[in-house]
């Protein structure tokens, strides 16, 4: 058979492709799942054991080798072509990603495992055993190099993930059909059109992958992130991702930033410090609500006088991460594990609804925005009544309350609500870049004057004198808009829908 | 009759629903029960048989309350404020409450029938006094209305809708609405509107809750004589979203559809909550066990006083009162009383009034009730929602195409938002006329896949969440306000005491709402002393 030499070219090919669809593999699910270290091994390891079953299984394919040779290509060029976009876009919209994701590298190892084995077969008579393992496997190993070099130099920047999956899946197709022609005495006559009409519909299928391959890749990555993830996960409650980038670590629930490392404690050293401030005697007991990322507990732990932290999250993920993801950990100062700190994971609302503990100095409300009703529950003036049982009337009281430059009815309604409820509201705002301006309420049961210095002998980053006295001052497009501004109420959640309005204006 | 599961889906969910029998055969299937009502137990009465009272089985009492339903509990916590002490409430089921029953349960408590009190206008003061009583309320307005505490009124987001896969807010469909229907929606509210506004030479509303203070005037009445449906039509409404609007109102304020009932309880159902034009309708009181807080709350007053368990058999008026006869455990008993409040449905008055057939003022029989059955789901999670912009789970989730009314969510108002929680499901029985045998031909089985093939087309994992169901049937749910009923005059005669024996029950008004209960209930223990 003259064409030896040229089935010799379509084993590097076809080695290339499968690294390749391992590596894609590998890519997405460290890409979406995170802890890359786990990913890799996990798909290598199920990746080979597949090809393993492969060539095992080769042994029952005993006529019309050529022929199953090319099937198998064009499988191959069709599930490794659009395993890329399968797996995002089932991540992005199905809860089994871990299913489809395993069934998909096994599916494709076995077939790639098959053609090797395969081809040997058929190239048996040509060449003696020898000379025949020796080529094939060098070749085979020359293809994973050149796949491995491609990869990340090349593939990966120019082309992305999902194209780079259609290119080869294209690859392994014209493979199939090359090999109509070369192995054509091999193929009974009646076939061989069958084969190459196949190999066409296979690569015009993936040619369309490719043409549409930009809003396949905005679907599946609508909700996706800009930098790297390090670490996602569903808990029951929500979608936690950690990223991180040029400017430090991210994190986000259900998609909506919470921190940027970068510039979080402006964010918590305005969202705590204030509090102290304004609480006249020493802060023993202090009371957070959300915060499961122990940031705000971090600079609480700053001051010695405070004896017990209680904090009340939802979700036991995220303070469960907030220990273990090493970023994290680091962020917070290992703020859990400081023995004053005890932390419980329940809706505040329910909790403050069912527990009488004695009651605190100082609460911080830091909860996400209210942009859905379970959350609307918790800035209603029956929550800020239910915490007034687990005040005394000295304490003081934070809560993070959006944007007032972006949310102004939002914000102001919040302020409203607060008052209704019996508090003494002093608002104030500050910039944090991540996020923009930001609003918080400073509120206590008795009357009191904004205070004007940050607390003494404390160390921080952003506040002082001068940065604390303008917290409290509010440039014209954030004061308390004209018109009636509604309380929020259980009954009527009227801040959930001035939010939605308000930054709906945001969203394309 | 044994019916195919093809044929049961049809006869209670539709046509459509009979395709459901093939695909969704091999489903998991939840446990559960039928719970509560014993038909048996008040069939006895239709034998008439009579019962010897062996004589060291007779007490004295100054007052027995026959029932303990709303009204009877009324009538027992109205006699308690007024010191009457010497009181028995006799209540046929294991447990009082009649439609008002809940059950406690994990996360929460849950309801078994009604579930909701609008907030009264300041001119109920008999109910005013209850919910402050019950430290229900906060305070009183600049015009006396009443405030009520946040944590006791019905928790936004109140009601959505199903709809061709979708969720939507509020009860009125407006997705996909034309121009023709928002204009008729807005001209019914329009002369909503005018009917709230409106007062007769005495300056009496037409509707009012409670109904004894409607206008009487001929032009209201003449709203009694034709159905809702009729009367809509004669408006020149066409739309069909309006029509099933008001057709889930009356079906789910008195179990009847909108071409059973009458326009005038139509037109009060829309009216009677309202205090002025443009003002929203008073809002909802409610709670995980729903009105089974007023139960647990005059149950609690009313203490030993009450004895559930007993069949009153017998009422035999006397010269100083009456002799009360009932079943204990299979044991006759008798109590000798000044006076009885008769609360039970008046339909059964003839079978347990001695001489009342021979004297009858008015036909006992008129009192028609429609049956229905409730369902308690128990699941393990919320039902997933099928997509991110669907209107999120409510208090009240009512599915469009559905002749069910849907279901309320029992965690809604302590927001538990997330986890375990139990909806209730109802489903009158007023889309055939024999609503009740109907009921009563099906076990726990049938109306457990009734209610999940239901849910399922709006949540598709219903039957993975769903560990338990149980089901009550009420085969005497609530009175009927067909065309003719309210204002044919059979209220006055009803409501005047047959020899000693002083009617209250919530038929006496023709509508079964918890207001008309507590009325008859508190204006007989009135009567009485």
């Amino acid at each position: 058979m003259k064409s030896t030499p040229l089935l010799f070219l379509n084993v590097i090919i076809i080695a290339t492709c499968g690294l390749i669809y391992e590596l894609l593999a590998a890519t997405v699910s460290s890409y979406v799942l995170g802890d890359s270290v786990t990913q890799f091994s996990l798909i290598i390891g199920v990746y080979l054991f597949a090809m393993g079953v492969g060539s095992y299984l080769s042994r029952f394919i005993e006529t019309g080798l050529a022929e199953r040779f090319v099937d198998i290509e064009l499988a191959v060029a069709v599930l490794g072509g659009v395993s890329a976009p399968l797996l995002f876009l089932s991540f992005a919209y199905i809860s089994y990603f871990g299913i489809v994701l395993y069934t998909t590298v096994f599916l494709v190892g076995v077939l790639v495992g098959l053609e090797i084995p395969l081809l040997m077969r058929i190239l048996k008579d040509k060449l003696d055993f020898k000379e025949l393992v020796s080529r094939v496997l060098a070749l085979d190993y020359i293809g994973a190099l050149v796949a491995s070099m491609m990869f990340p130099l090349f593939l990966v920047p120019r082309l992305g993930l999902v194209r780079t999956s259609l290119v080869f899946g294209i690859l392994n197709a014209l493979v199939g059909i090359w090999a109509t022609w070369l192995l054509e005495p091999l193929i009974a006559r009646n076939k061989l059109t069958a084969l190459r009409v196949k190999g066409f519909v296979v690569i015009v299928l993936l040619a369309i992958g490719l043409i549409k391959a930009d809003s396949l890749t905005t679907l599946a990555e609508d909700g996706l992130f800009v930098d790297n993830i390090i670490f996602a996960r569903s808990s029951q409650y929500q979608r936690i991702v950690v990223t991180k980038g040029k400017l430090g670590y991210s994190l986000f629930l259900n998609g909506n930033l919470q921190f940027n490392s970068f510039d979080e404690y402006r964010y918590h050293e305005a969202l705590v410090h204030p509090a102290f401030a304004a609480f006249e005697g020493t802060p023993r007991r202090v009371l957070v609500l959300g915060g499961g990322d122990g940031l705000a507990v971090r600079e609480i732990l700053k001051y010695p006088s405070v004896e017990f932290v209680q904090l009340v999250d939802l979700d036991p993920e995220m303070t469960r991460i907030a220990y273990t993801v090493p970023a994290l950990g680091e962020l917070n100062h290992r703020s859990f594990d400081d023995p004053r700190v005890h932390v419980t994971n329940a809706d505040a609302f329910v909790w403050l609804d069912k527990e009488r503990p004695e009651p605190f100095d100082i609460a911080i409300v830091d909860f996400p925005d209210p942009n859905n009703f379970a959350l609307g529950k918790l800035y209603t003036t029956r929550f800020y009544n239910l915490l007034k049982n687990v005040l005394s009337p000295s304490s003081a009281v934070v809560i993070q309350t959006t944007s007032p430059l972006i949310a102004r009815r939002s914000f102001w309604c919040v302020m409203r609500t607060l008052e209704a409820a019996g508090f003494t509201v002093r608002p104030y705002q500050t910039t944090v870049p991540s996020f923009g301006i930001w609003g918080y309420a400073l509120a206590r049961l008795e009357p009191f004057d904004p205070p004007r210095h940050p607390p003494q002998g404390v160390e921080l980053r952003f506040l002082n004198d001068q940065t604390f006295a303008s917290l409290f001052e509010f440039p014209a497009d954030t004061t308390q808009p004209d018109g009636e501004i509604e309380v929020n109420r259980l009954d009527n959640q009227a801040l959930v829908r001035y939010y939605e309005s308000e930054w709906r204006r945001f969203e394309q | 009759m044994r019916i195919t599961r093809r044929e049961l889906l049809a006869m209670f969910l539709g046509v459509p629903f009979a395709a459901a029998a093939c695909r969704e055969r091999e489903r998991p299937f939840p446990d559960g029960e039928i719970v509560g009502q014993s038909a048996a137990l008040g069939h006895i009465l239709r034998e008439g048989r009579s019962f010897e009272v062996a004589s060291d089985n007779w007490e004295t009492a100054k007052v027995v309350i026959v029932g303990g339903g709303i009204a009877g509990l009324s009538s027992a916590w109205q006699l308690k404020r007024r010191g009457v002490e010497d009181v028995r409430l006799l209540e046929l089921e294991r447990q009082v409450g009649g439609t008002s029953q809940s059950s406690n349960g994990e996360p929460v408590a849950y309801p078994w029938g009604a579930h909701y009190l609008p907030v009264p206008f300041r001119e109920n003061t008999d109910l005013i006094e209850l919910l402050d009583e019950m430290s229900l309320v906060e305070g009183r307005d600049a015009q006396g209305e009443l405030i009520v505490k946040e944590q006791y009124l019905c928790r936004e987001p109140e009601e959505r809708v199903f709809y061709k896969g979708r969720w939507y807010e509020g009860l009125y469909l407006r997705a996909g609405a034309g121009d023709e229907d928002l204009r008729q929606f807005a001209e019914f509210q329009r002369i909503i509107d005018g009917w709230v506004n409106w007062r007769d030479a005495a300056g009496r509303r037409a509707f009012v809750v409670p109904l004894a203070n409607c206008s009487a005037d001929a032009e209201v009445t003449a709203l009694d004589k034709v159905s809702f449906a009729d009367w809509l039509r004669q408006q020149g409404f066409t739309s069909e979203r309006l029509f099933w609007y008001c057709d889930y109102a009356t079906r789910d304020d008195y179990g009847l559809k909108a071409e059973q009932a009458s326009a005038w309880v139509g037109l009060f159902y829309f009216c009677s909550r309202v205090r002025k034009s443009g003002v929203e309708s008073q809002p909802f009181i409610t709670c995980p066990e729903g009105n089974g807080q007023f139960v647990e709350h005059f149950r609690s007053k009313a203490g030993d006083r009450i004895r559930a368990s007993q069949t009153v058999v017998s009422i035999i008026p006397t010269a100083a009162g009456a002799d009360v006869i009932c079943l204990d455990d299979g044991v006759a008993r008798g109590i000798r009383c000044e006076r009885v409040i008769y609360a039970a449905p008046m339909f059964t008055a003839p079978f347990v009034i001695r001489g009342f057939r021979d004297e009858a003022p008015f036909s006992a029989e008129e009192f028609q009730h429609n049956a229905w059955f409730v369902a308690n789901l128990h699941l393990t999670d919320r039902p997933r929602p099928r997509f991110a912009k669907d209107f999120p789970l409510s208090w009240d989730n009512v599915i469009y195409e559905s002749p069910s009314l849907g279901y309320v969510t029992a965690t809604h108002q302590k927001g538990i938002d997330y986890g375990p929680t139990t909806l209730t499901y109802y489903y009158p029985m007023c889309h055939e006329e024999n609503g009740r045998s109907k009921l009563f031909d099906h076990g726990w089985r049938d109306l457990a896949d009734v209610c999940l093939t239901d849910l399922s087309r709006a949540h598709r994992d219903i039957y993975e969440l769903t560990t338990r169901i149980d089901i009550m049937r009420w085969g005497h749910a609530m009175i009927s306000p067909r065309p003719g009923f309210i204002w044919s005059g059979i209220r006055e005669k009803a409501v005047k005491p047959f020899r000693n024996i002083h009617f209250a029950h919530t038929d006496l008004s023709g509508v079964a709402l918890f207001e008309e209960a507590f009325y008859h209930g508190t204006r007989a223990a009135r009567e009485v002393i």
